[in-house]
């Protein structure tokens, strides 16, 4: 059994309460960041622990807390982005439904840590039976004197929002939450400023993941150096990977980043295996925006080593082989999906997503939506493949936000290694509207040389 | 419709959420404030419920109107008494969402973005909701109904027609 930190308890009957979580060891951490440690030591124990931001791009938590300006006079901010809207993403509803104090105590140390005074949760907000949960945590943990004023006799005060988006993927980008947190359209902001020195209503500001400062409380409880022990390399800790698509057991599984993605799939403590008894044709890893593999470059890199659930791993060969850990948002695809129909989803998602501000993105999405469509139902040409890769590349890169590159990557790819389902479903127009193109070669190993006979 | 009017209590709501930010930030209430008076009013946004939420909050009708067309959460036409918004995105379509969505179309005889003629019914279909590993799946007022099978969607719409009388 993998072992665990943020997970460990979240089966223990009542542990969504303050007693229960509390006479579980809950709120120590807190206690000891606020008594013994102080700010600068529970800076150091973040930098030691080589946290990476669990939202996707894996920053160093660390060094982004140290960029936070300090103006005199100036308040700061601490912003949880609780928006989790990227297909294949589903693990901070677990963490903040069944475990809510986890998050509340990673925000009052983080805060303590910033100097900030005042921490927004924002939600994304489909989950809108969440907010009463945290709700409910926030005011029994204040109830208890671990917020509100004067913080165990520290002299730190801290209140923690909560607030509900309204269904767009686009503020789960930092600066666009900050305005839809000012009460404004979604609209992404040109960087530099970076919010470490104007973000929320232009002063100094951290936005981080749910998970990522959950990950705080047991690196406090354990320390950084114990909790590098628990990865590989610059994967350290533990992650929370929400497992979907055609697998046994779909779920949210909290992972040591020491595990190959074989045993991920295939073992039963996580996804049980693909349904049905069915063979694997493709996954994505790490929600709809990183690049999708065949199976044969899933389980093994393009050198024919074992892929592991690690940041480095799964990015192991760049786009060309590999893709990345990104949310950690894991589809899997059996032998019956289909690459051109799942892709189109996708592309459709990114279209409906934009917010409409550059044109590359606003235009291309539109376009790759429509070509795929045609494709898919039988009303593709062979130039609309090399059509796409043309978008594609025209849009990645020349946008203000990434999410025109989270656009044009599921795209790309899919046509990288998927190129003959695309080229089957312009030849077979009528075939494909009846039936998939089915696993093909993707299953099959990658080809490695013969080693030299030993004599 | 009667005039468009929060009751004292949501009025108090309104403004414990207002003191959540600084002194003259009272813009940021607008998206919780929009999603209050989206529940209060029969489930949409209509133009005079806008500009009631402009007037409480003091800010100029199209900074709501700016705010309100840009969410895919707030309706901004009529819609059923019950709103089934189905998830149509990857993870789902690999896991069976295409059938749930022509199993409801059929059974409430409405495509979608149509509402059935009783009003009892609206079928959406939606991105992403964040229940990928319990597909299919679809938003039903505050909560999401998960694992959708069709007998489980004839159970729904019973519970809901049992819920109107
Ligand atoms: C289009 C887009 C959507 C994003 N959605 C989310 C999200 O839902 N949740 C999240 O934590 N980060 C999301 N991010 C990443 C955030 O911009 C930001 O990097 C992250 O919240 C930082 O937190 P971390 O360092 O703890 O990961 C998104 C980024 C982009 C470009
Ligand atoms: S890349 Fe797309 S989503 Fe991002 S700012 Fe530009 S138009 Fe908006
Ligand atoms: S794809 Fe349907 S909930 Fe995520």
């Amino acid at each position: 059994m993998g072992r665990k930190l943020l997970l460990e308890k979240a089966h223990i009957e009542g542990i969504r309460y303050y007693d229960t979580y509390r006479s579980n060891g809950g709120y120590a951490a807190a206690e000891k960041a606020l008594k013994s440690m102080g700010p600068e030591g529970v800076l150091e124990e973040v930098k030691k622990s080589g946290l990476r931001g669990r939202g996707g791009a894996g920053f160093p938590t660390g060094m982004k807390w140290s960029f936070i300006a300090k103006p005199e006079g100036v308040p700061r901010y601490l912003v949880c982005n609780a928006d989790e809207s990227e297909p294949g993403t589903f693990k901070d509803r677990y963490l903040m439904e069944f475990i809510p104090h986890l998050l509340i105590e990673g925000l009052l140390i983080s805060s303590f840590t910033l100097g900030a005074n005042a921490a927004y949760i924002y939600i994304r907000g489909e989950y809108a039976w969440i907010p009463d949960i945290l709700e409910q945590a926030i005011a029994e943990a204040k109830n208890k004197g671990w917020l509100g004023k004067n913080i165990l006799g520290t002299g730190f005060d801290l209140e923690i929002y909560v607030q509900r988006g309204a269904g767009a993927y686009i503020c789960g980008e930092e600066t666009a939450l900050l305005e839809s947190l000012e009460g404004k359209r979604g609209n992404p902001r040109i960087k530099p400023p970076f919010p470490a020195v104007k973000g929320l209503w232009g002063c100094p500001t951290v936005v981080n993941n749910v998970e990522t400062l959950a990950a705080v409380v047991p690196i406090v409880n354990i320390g950084g150096d114990e909790y590098i022990k628990y990865g590989i390399g610059k994967s350290t800790g533990t992650k929370l990977i929400s497992a979907c698509g055609n697998i046994n057991k779909p779920g949210v599984y909290e992972i040591e980043m020491n595990i190959s993605v074989e045993e991920f799939i295939y073992s039963d403590e996580y996804c049980g295996g693909i349904k049905n008894g069915k063979r694997l044709k493709a996954c994505i890893p790490g929600g709809s925006s990183v690049p999708v593999l065949p199976a044969n470059l899933l389980l093994k890199t393009a050198k024919g080593e074992t892929r592991m659930m690690t940041y480095e791993s799964l990015n192991d060969g760049g786009f060309a082989t590999g893709s990345m850990l990104g949310s950690g948002g894991f589809i899997v695809m059996d032998e019956d999906q289909c690459i051109v129909r799942n892709t189109l989803t996708f592309a459709r998602f990114y279209h409906h997503e934009s917010c409409g501000q550059c044109s590359p993105c606003r235009e291309g999405t539109g376009w790759m939506k429509k070509v795929l469509h045609n494709i898919e139902y039988g009303k593709g040409k062979m130039s609309d493949i090399d059509l796409l890769w043309d978008i594609q590349r025209k849009i990645e890169g020349n946008t203000i936000c990434p999410l025109g590159d989270a656009a044009a990557w599921p795209v790309a790819a899919a046509i990288r290694h998927f190129r003959d389902e695309f080229e089957w479903h312009v030849k077979n127009p009528d075939e494909a509207l009846t039936r998939n193109f089915g696993l093909a070669h993707y299953a099959d190993p990658i080809p490695v040389p013969e080693p030299a006979a030993t004599v | 419709m009667a005039a468009i009017q929060f009751s004292e209590e949501k009025l108090n709501k309104v403004k414990e959420i207002v003191a959540r930010y600084p002194e003259g930030k009272q813009k940021s209430a607008l998206i919780p404030v929009l999603h209050l008076a989206q529940e209060e009013f029969d489930g949409w946004l209509s133009s005079d419920t806008m500009d009631y939420v402009a007037s409480l909050l003091q800010l100029k009708p199209i900074e709501v109107y700016e705010v309100a067309t840009f969410y895919s959460m707030f309706n901004l036409k009529p819609v059923g008494k019950f709103l089934f918004e189905v998830c149509q995105t990857g993870p789902c379509m690999v896991s069976g969402s295409d059938q749930i969505i022509d199993y409801i179309k059929n059974k409430l005889g409405i495509g979608v973005g149509e509402t059935t003629p009783d009003g009892m019914f609206t079928l959406k279909t939606v991105e992403c909701l964040g229940a990928c590993g319990y597909a299919p799946m679809m938003q039903l007022g505050k909560h999401f109904r998960e694992h959708l099978t069709p007998a489980r969607v004839d159970e729904i719409i019973a519970e809901c027609r049992a819920k109107a009388n």
